[in-house]
């Protein structure tokens, strides 16, 4: 299949998930924050996992700083798209706040390496989408 | 309710008050098997007809006939227990879907353990098999707005779960000094196992270190020798209450200890405090003192192994090796049928192949067929009194542990 043919996946959203993309449009990594306890959650839920609080639960702003806990290099991909476009970094960021994303890296497949500081970018994939992936801290 | 009568009640209360009024020691027995020789594809076979040949060889592998069978754990994708009974003109009792991904198979072994120990039914019929159409689990679709959809697919992540055990090899190989040939020994003893296993996906195919290490890389640090093959195929068990095993032809395979864990959802692994810690150290733990022993008592193990990394955390987390040391303890140690500790006789899933959830039931089946000495050429050489079962599924997110025994003291 032509590459001009496949589309990049873009994420999806609801109503619950709404705030934290529409802070990606603006260039802005939100998670949630559960105020009794006092936890940055992420990924967004209608609960918080460590107290149980249904009621009250915010959304905070992040540095988008934090360090590359672990990373594979896809060489094989799930989608047609991303196949076109192997060998890519993918891993799990473990932000300087605490939590820890999945996200591409945007890096040479040779210079991944633990614990690597990595800082965040965004992507806008379309007028509708922006993702926030990460890359080595400048 | 009448207090039950006769000589096999009156064995069974008093094992029972051995042991703690809730364990489930050796209150229930394996007493037969099926298999289904895994395959790439099985042209025209379906998944509820390669569950009814299970169902119907299993049956009379344990020496039941089809109306003794009053109890029903099935894990068939896209197919629902209730559909499945009437399929098979079976009427149980008391029946349930069970759905732990990979740990489906020795799960399962749990909860027919704890419907034939509380009376619910007396032999129930336990079938894990994966479908023409690939997939674990009930064939439920991924939510549109789940977890996937929303946070990774936009980052493209690999096929199967590739990509997730990649990730637990880079953070292990970062905190624990472990070799590329040490994290492969293991594969090359299971392949050796599989040259003596007729119906591995793998048998008449031998493969060293090298043979491993030179195969394409998939996901870094994994190599494609390092994953599993998915394959079509089944496993089947028959689960009596322990004291009421008379009808079978074979020894009764005594469950001894069980335990089940999970700490981390799909994908998990991402956001466990420490992802190289599998759960197996909460299910093993508890298998082993439910048992009353330790895996120093264990003469054999069969053991969950989707890729290298797997096994080793596991294998690990169990407390047969120091953590970070799993694979340097397998390159000194001969684990293959013949050695002093043999571990996935059939060839480990890495060789005999993964029939969806039926992969993690394969583990259970050898061990069974291994303990009532029918291995054939892949028999276990040494004597076998106790065996350690792991089944995982979800990344190292849920676990169920087994400990087997010849008796039950």
């Amino acid at each position: 299949m032509a590459e001009q043919e496949l589309k990049r996946p873009v994420p999806s959203s609801n109503a619950l998930t709404e705030p934290f993309w529409e802070a990606t449009k603006q260039h802005k990594l939100v998670v949630q924050y559960c105020p009794p306890c006092d936890k940055l959650v992420w990924y967004p839920r209608e609960i918080c996992p460590a107290c149980w609080t249904m009621e009250g639960i915010e959304w905070r702003e992040l540095s988008g700083k934090g360090r590359l806990h672990t990373f594979t290099v896809i060489r094989q991909a799930a989608d047609p798209w991303f196949q076109q476009r192997v060998p890519y970094v993918y891993g799990v960021v473990e932000l300087d706040e605490g939590p820890r994303m999945i996200s591409g890296i945007q890096c040479e497949v040779e210079d991944a390496v633990c614990d690597m500081p990595v800082e965040a970018v965004f992507e806008d994939l379309d007028d509708d989408w922006t993702i926030v992936q990460f890359k080595p801290a400048s | 309710m009448s207090e039950r009568q006769g000589p096999a009640a009156a064995r069974r209360r008093e094992r029972m008050e051995r042991v703690s009024d809730r364990s489930i020691r050796g209150a229930a027995a394996v007493t037969g098997f099926a298999e289904i020789k895994p395959e790439r594809r099985k042209p025209g076979r379906t998944a509820v007809g390669l569950a009814a040949e299970l169902a119907k060889n299993c049956v009379e592998d344990a020496g039941l006939t089809k109306d003794q069978v009053d109890g029903l754990i099935t894990h068939i994708p896209y197919s629902h227990n209730i559909e499945f009974a009437e399929y098979l003109g079976l009427r149980p009792v008391w029946s349930h879907s069970v759905d732990q991904m990979g740990g489906s198979g020795a799960t399962s072994l749990t909860v027919a353990a704890a419907a034939v120990a509380t009376g619910l039914a007396d032999n129930v019929l336990v079938i894990v098999c994966s479908s023409q159409w690939g997939g674990f689990g009930g064939g439920t679709e991924p939510s549109p707005d789940g977890h996937g959809a929303q946070y990774v697919r936009a980052h493209g992540p690999g096929p199967g779960a590739n990509y997730e055990y990649a990730q637990i090899a880079t953070r292990y190989q970062h905190l624990y000094n472990l070799s590329d040939e040490d994290r492969v020994n293991i594969a090359v003893q299971q392949r050796e196992n599989a040259q003596a296993n007729p119906n591995a996906v793998f048998y008449g195919q031998p493969a060293t270190a090298d043979d491993i290490l030179n195969s394409r890389m998939v996901a870094d640090p994994l190599r494609l020798l390092e994953c599993v093959m998915p394959c079509i195929g089944g496993a089947a068990v028959i689960v009596s209450a322990a004291d009421a095993t008379d009808y079978s032809p074979n020894p009764p395979v005594y469950l001894l200890g069980a335990g089940c864990a999970t700490d981390r959802g799909v994908p998990g692994l991402s956001y466990a405090p420490d992802m190289t810690i599998s759960p197996v150290k909460v299910s093993a733990e508890r298998a082993f003192a439910t048992a009353g022993l330790t895996p120093a008592d264990m003469d054999m193990a069969q053991i969950y192994d989707c890729y290298t990394i797997a096994i080793i955390c596991e294998f690990e987390d169990a407390g047969f090796a120091p953590k970070g040391e799993g694979g340097q303890w397998f390159a000194s140690h001969d684990v293959t049928y013949k050695g002093e500790f043999p571990i996935n006789t059939h060839g480990g899933q890495l060789s005999f192949g993964q029939a969806g959830s039926g992969g993690g039931m394969s583990h259970v089946v050898e061990g069974v067929r291994q303990m009532m000495g029918r291995g054939e050429a892949r028999q276990a050489q040494k004597d076998l009194n106790y065996a350690f079962i792991n089944n995982n599924g979800g990344g190292l997110s849920v676990e169920a542990s087994l400990v087997f025994g010849k008796g039950v003291d």
